[in-house]
């Protein structure tokens, strides 16, 4: 039975399902369930096990025991529907439906099978196909989408979106900005246009007069200010559209777009371009919408509409917002205004788009600031993407105009302005950066090899390319990269270095050689060339910044020997200074690729600078989240447990370090995820048939891992496990070497059960270890540690809280109860106590508990335990543990001993009766009832009804629970078939007798 | 009480030829009933002329404005005097454009000494105590598309110090040499004005290069004639110190009712001019004028 053998290994704190499990399929200990065996109380009636439950199989179970399984209904077989598929042609997720080897867990197959929400889901796809019936469908539908994608673009080419945040954060400064909004054109007012006619002036003069104050210069904002103020206008842009003035709003974009042609503070040039561009992105959509619902007026326009659908009015208006966009009198804020309502053109004419957007590009020739021009070019490149992704020629127009005007980069009033506001060559070299990988990643999206080489030889031909460079290894197919990684590496060699700083260049490259491979052969000469250079960067953070984009590449390709040297090269660089203080995060990432690509633990710790690379991590959070990484890799790749000493002690370090991480102030749920990890350390340890080590593991890790308890309860599961495996190794049969063994197994579990605080925890451990010393044949050890639990048992507070809440206790503490007796059941009496010492200890201690006010859990108790005395009068028990021998064969059915049992009973069944008493009114009555019933029910199924006063009592008890009509007559009913089942057999005949006195109740 | 009177023309842009049917409904809103002295319409196309003060004084400029020029006018009653129903009612209605006489409907222009307008009123004449109603829209026309075919004949120009006129001190000029071309000075309204600059060389960094629209009026009377040149608008195509050589795309569209198809009658003139502005950083302002032809074809 449960004892024998399958102590359940889990990580979880509450013992052995399979103790319950068996309680209720045989002796039912834990009583008031009705339909089950039969015995002797008083004179307790006399059980033939076999027999009975050999009847009991017969009639009551048609299931087939090999497949029946209680958990099976809420287990789903694998019938997995596709999922996915909701996005088109780009996830191609084909779910395999082979029914793994593997036996599924029942959870995680609940959770990524059938469950009903995802069928939900499923259903609600338009494809609710089974795995692959759907692959005809699913090709034409691909096929289609793949013409479409020659008209939009894919998701494999970065959206503008995802560039945004990080422009954002990377540009950022701490001087002052200004926003000068200039809302009435005073230059304009003084001009000979003083002769325009009185009616367009006054006319002019309202529209200034709709901006409060035409003419406002806001200075000193903090960047933080300048974003909000930002912001502010992207409100009042909305508001002015929302309430119709149309004018204001066109306004408010021109005054943001005019922002973009001032390059003071240089430095937070690229995040005031996307600021401001997302104002324009608003207007843009703004204008779109509006024309689109001027001509949806009988019904929507379809969605590849052509001019000819447009009304007039529509076209109208549309035209005009042409016409006064023309006329916006300054060069950038008309090139940006016209840029982001580009998309209206599709109201106007077919060709509107493709005859445009040459024209903008051109147009930004016009401006002189080369970093203005390359961000307007950036722009009208991502709008022509967003509108027009097939028209590629005026990408590439823009990337050749943008060559052919690099020179200006160098140019003097460049370098005067640089002067001035004391920016550094290769800082400011930096900033172009975004717009040209944003540029390049158009012209290089879906573009055939030949445009990428033409492109490439036009860069090389201007002098200090370096920047293009830069952005050619960043936009372009990592592929195409790869392979001409080695033709990269001298021309990064040749470039200038006061220019572009080298270690931004090597770091592009290594970005692109980590997703694509180049050939096999020259890899090595790569990363010596590689590395032979960034080993020479001077700057800690620029160098770990290069460094850690090569770990990639280092780990893909080579063996530890390479990434070994890789990491001492690191360390020496990181180590003067302190300077890794500054870097943990890269460093970290240095520790997670290589995680990503080193599954093996003993080569990864047969690295040697691998360890001192860890010691780096010196700030106590860092460390942590590094030590976590790595064991959830572990856990997650290491398949065999392992023995091996070089990963031991490395773990054991490792986890350590997350243990001593704990302190009073560490949150429940953090403690609990470390100790997860932890746990599934300990259990991936095993020293094979070498018990002994495996128990000095557990004692070094006990003395390692103290201040979490989880992990000492799965120590000591694992402890307890390892007894087990002896007994089984030793085919229970143990010398006088595995005995010894198994008591110190006892003895581990015996002194440090006491550590735990959870109380139940404690309770469960000691049960369990109890049910495994007896297991072994350790009678005494056993003895202690039940004695224990009876012990502990009067610490168990009224309530505990779970998860943040009071739980009253009593339920757990009478299943707990339960479960015990269960085990009493064989445990044999200790020869210098008294007769069945254990259970009058538990009684006492139950009877001295306090128990909830108005509770009958004592009772309950008394009453289950009434069964255990029935079950332990028996000439042979329900169970037993072999080689073990319970009272059974002890006492051998000595009349004295059956006596002592009787009397127990009587006293037990007088304390019943007595509580029965107490709940003679009101509230109490319902209780009586289901007591009274409940003891009948025990009496039926476990006395000897052949004697008088028990019959007697019985009879009386079914009268008691019907006397108030609180029976459930369903109930009663049944019990009575039962019974007269019962009287079928030929031993139990007796039972006629009482039938008739047994009136059902009648309804009052 | 309120009542709503407004004029809807059929054409979306408003836009007629001499000869065409000028047609629309007066649309009448209200809640109840309206009591009305007769709802008419009158259309009228004047051509409005000032003379300039710089021309003549102030105070004549003021007095002596020449007499308007009326190119066409009508006059219907669209409905005699009684009630209009409540709710929303339409009275549609058409009126023939023909000229005067033997005028022409010369196309519309908004300037500052000429303004050719063309005008539809409606009114509502309505009892003493209750106020006239009245509500005026313009209607666009354009003239007819001329005959004579566009020559398109490129012009080139180079602008250095020594093709300059009207220099105080050449010698304090500093050297640059900007070459370029407009793709025609024959323009058509409707089309852009196109071209290409070219800063070869500067030696003082360029601020800003400018296109300046102007239109040049001319107002003939008993007295003589008044001709001013006032700036329509104003386009940047360059700012900042361009790249040296490479051409920058010289590029403007004709506003709409600002411009019309070059003109000139017995009475009036109007033309139209196109300067590039450079504007170099020490404040150097470098002029080069160029007359435009305006048509519709």
């Amino acid at each position: 039975m449960c004892l024998c053998g399958c102590v359940y290994m889990s990580v979880y704190v509450y013992p052995c399902p399979c103790v319950y499990v068996s309680v209720c399929s045989c002796v039912c200990v834990s009583v008031l369930y009705l339909n089950v065996l039969c015995v002797v109380l008083r004179h307790s009636r006399a059980r033939r096990y076999e027999a009975e439950l050999q009847a009991c199989r017969a009639d009551s179970v048609a299931v087939d025991m090999n497949d029946y399984h209680p958990l099976k209904p809420i287990m789903v077989t694998e019938s997995r529907t596709r999922r996915g598929g909701r996005r088109g042609s780009t996830s191609s997720t084909t779910s395999s439906s082979s029914s793994s080897s593997a036996a599924a867990d029942p959870l995680s197959c609940l959770l990524d099978g059938t469950d009903p929400l995802s069928m939900f889901a499923a259903a609600s796809t338009d494809t609710p196909t089974l795995t692959h019936s759907a692959s005809a469908g699913e090709l034409g539908r691909r096929r289609r989408d793949r013409e479409v994608c020659e008209e939009c673009v894919g998701s494999d080419f970065e959206p503008w979106a995802s560039k945004r945040a990080d422009i954002l954060a990377r540009f950022t400064t701490t001087e002052k900005l200004s926003i000068n909004l200039f809302m009435g054109d005073k230059a304009k007012a003084s001009s000979p246009s003083s002769a325009v006619s009185e009616k367009v002036r006054t006319r002019l003069e309202e529209l200034d007069d709709l901006e409060e104050g035409s003419q406002r210069e806001l200075l000193n904002l903090s960047q933080q200010d300048y974003v909000n103020r930002i912001e502010e206008l992207n409100q009042s842009l909305k508001e002015a559209w929302g309430s119709d003035q149309k004018v204001k709003a066109l306004k408010i974009v021109i005054q943001c777009s005019k922002l973009l042609s001032d390059t003071a503070v240089i430095h937070f040039y690229p995040s005031k371009f996307v600021l401001i561009t997302d104002i324009l992105d608003t207007f843009g959509r703004l204008v779109y919408e509006r024309i689109w619902t001027m001509c949806s007026d009988p019904q929507p326009l379809p969605e590849g509409f052509s001019p000819e659908d447009v009304n007039d009015t529509a076209k109208e208006t549309c035209l005009n917002w042409f016409f006064k966009i023309a006329s916006i009198r300054e060069l950038i804020p008309r090139l940006y205004v016209e840029a982001a309502i580009l998309k209206c053109n599709k109201f106007l004419s077919r060709s509107g788009i493709q005859e445009t957007l040459p024209r903008l590009t051109a147009m930004i020739r016009g401006i002189g600031d080369p970093l203005v021009a390359v961000y307007a070019r950036a722009y009208l490149c991502r709008m022509g993407m967003e509108v027009a992704p097939h028209l590629k020629d005026c990408l590439n127009k823009n990337f050749f105009d943008l060559l052919a005007s690099f020179r200006q980069l160098h140019g003097d009033s460049v370098q005067k302005q640089l002067q001035q506001q004391r920016v550094e060559i290769p800082a400011y070299l930096t900033l172009y950066s975004p717009a040209i990988h944003w540029i390049l990643q158009c012209v290089s999206y879906r573009a055939p090899e030949a445009l990428l080489t033409e492109m490439m030889e036009r860069c090389k031909k201007l002098g200090n390319n370096a920047l293009l460079l830069n952005s050619v290894m960043w936009a372009f197919r990592a592929e195409f990269i790869a392979t001409r990684a080695t033709d990269f590496i001298t021309m990064i060699k040749q470039c200038d270095e006061t220019g572009f700083p080298k270690h931004l260049l090597f770091g592009s490259l290594g970005r692109s050689l980590a997703s694509a491979d180049p050939a096999e052969a020259e890899r090595l000469s790569i990363l010596n060339d590689a590395w032979k250079v960034i080993t020479k960067i001077r700057s800690p953070q620029d160098y770990i910044n290069c460094a850690e984009i090569w770990v990639e590449f280092t780990c893909r390709h080579f063996t530890k020997r390479e990434v070994n040297a890789v990491l001492s090269d690191i360390i020496k660089h990181m180590t003067p200074d302190r300077a890794f203080e500054d870097a943990y995060p890269q460093l970290q990432s240095v520790i997670r690729k290589i995680l990503t690509y080193f599954h093996d633990f003993s080569i990864l710790f047969s690295m040697e600078r691998f360890l001192p690379f860890l010691d780096m991590f010196q700030k106590d959070s860092v460390r942590v989240e590094v030590c976590r990484s790595i064991m959830e890799v572990f856990i997650k790749h290491q398949q065999e447990p392992t023995r091996d000493p070089v990963i031991l002690n490395a773990l054991m370090h490792v986890c350590k370090t997350m243990h001593d991480s704990v302190n009073s102030l560490t949150l429940e749920d953090e403690k609990r995820s470390l100790a997860l990890l932890i746990n599934g350390f300990i259990r991936l340890v095993s020293f094979g048939r070498d018990f002994e080590q495996q128990l000095s593991f557990c004692v070094e890790a006990r003395a390692t891992f103290c201040n979490l308890e989880p992990v000492i309860i799965q120590l000591i599961h694992t402890v307890n496990q390892l007894a087990m495996e002896t007994r089984r190794v030793m085919k229970g049969n143990h010398s006088r070497k595995t005995a010894a063994f198994v008591r110190a197994c006892a003895a581990y579990c015996f002194i440090t059960v006491p550590s735990l605080t959870s109380i139940f925890s404690r309770l469960h451990l000691y049960l369990l270890s109890g049910q495994v010393a007896l297991a072994n044949q350790c009678l005494s050890q056993a003895d202690a540690f039940l004695k224990a639990a009876v012990s502990v048992l009067p610490e168990v507070p009224r309530s505990i809280s779970v998860e943040g809440k009071q739980r009253s206790t009593e339920s757990l503490l009478l299943d707990f109860i339960n479960n015990f007796m269960a085990t009493l059941l064989v445990v044999p009496d200790h020869p210098e106590q008294g007769v069945l010492y254990l259970v009058r200890g538990l009684l006492n201690m139950v009877q001295d508990y306090t128990w909830e006010e108005n509770s009958n859990a004592k009772v309950r108790v008394y009453c289950s335990a009434i069964p255990l005395l029935a079950a332990m009068s028996q000439e042979t028990y329900l169970y037993s543990i072999p080689k073990v021998d319970s009272n059974e064969t002890l006492y051998g059915g000595d009349p004295k001993f059956i006596a002592e049992v009787n009397k127990l009973c009587d006293t037990l069944i007088g304390q019943v009766l007595d509580h029965l008493k107490t709940l003679g009114n009101g509230e109490g009555l319902r209780k009586q009832s289901a007591l009274a019933f409940s003891l009948f029910s025990i009496l039926l199924a476990h006395g000897d009804l052949r004697n008088n006063k028990l019959n007697q009592l019985a009879v009386n008890l079914w009268n008691l629970s019907h006397k108030h009509g609180h029976c459930d007559t369903r109930t009663s009913v049944r019990t009575l078939e039962h019974i007269k089942n019962l009287q079928q057999q030929p031993e139990l005949t007796h039972l006629s007798d009482i039938i008739p006195r047994l009136s059902l109740q009648s309804r009052a | 009480m309120s009542v709503s009177l407004d004029v809807r023309l059929k054409r979306a842009n408003k836009v007629y030829h001499e000869g065409e049917i000028l047609a629309g409904v007066v649309v009448i809103v209200s809640k109840e009933a309206v009591q009305h002295q007769g709802i008419s319409l009158t259309m009228e196309g004047v051509v409005n002329l000032q003379l300039s003060s710089k021309s003549v004084g102030v105070f004549e400029a003021f007095y002596n404005s020449v007499k308007p020029i009326q190119l066409i006018t009508s006059n219907i009653e669209v409905v005699k005097p009684g009630k209009v129903p409540s709710g929303k009612t339409e009275i549609p209605f058409e009126f023939p454009l023909h000229a005067k006489g033997n005028k022409v409907l010369y196309e519309t222009y908004h300037g500052v000494f000429v303004n050719i307008q063309y005008t539809l009123r409606c009114d509502m004449k309505r009892s003493l105590l209750a106020k006239d109603l009245s509500k005026t829209c313009e209607f666009m026309i354009h003239c007819q598309p001329q005959k004579a075919k566009v020559l398109q004949s490129p012009v080139d120009f180079t602008i250095t110090p020594d093709t300059l006129q009207n220099v105080r001190e050449r010698s304090s000029l500093p050297k640059f040499l900007i070459r370029g071309n407009l793709h025609a000075t024959n323009c058509v309204i409707t089309q852009p004005l196109t071209g290409e600059l070219v800063v070869e060389s500067s030696s003082v960094a360029i601020k800003s290069i400018e296109l300046q629209l102007v239109r040049v009026e001319t107002c003939g009377c008993a007295e003589g004639y008044a001709r001013d040149a006032t700036e329509i608008q104003n386009i940047q195509i360059a700012e900042g110190d361009v790249c040296h050589g490479l051409p920058i795309p010289i590029y403007m569209v004709f506003p709409r009712l600002f411009t019309c198809p070059t003109l000139e009658t017995t009475n009036f003139k109007v033309e139209f001019e196109v300067n590039i502005v450079i504007v170099l950083h020490d404040d150097h302002l470098i002029t080069e004028n160029f007359p435009l032809k305006l048509c519709r074809v």
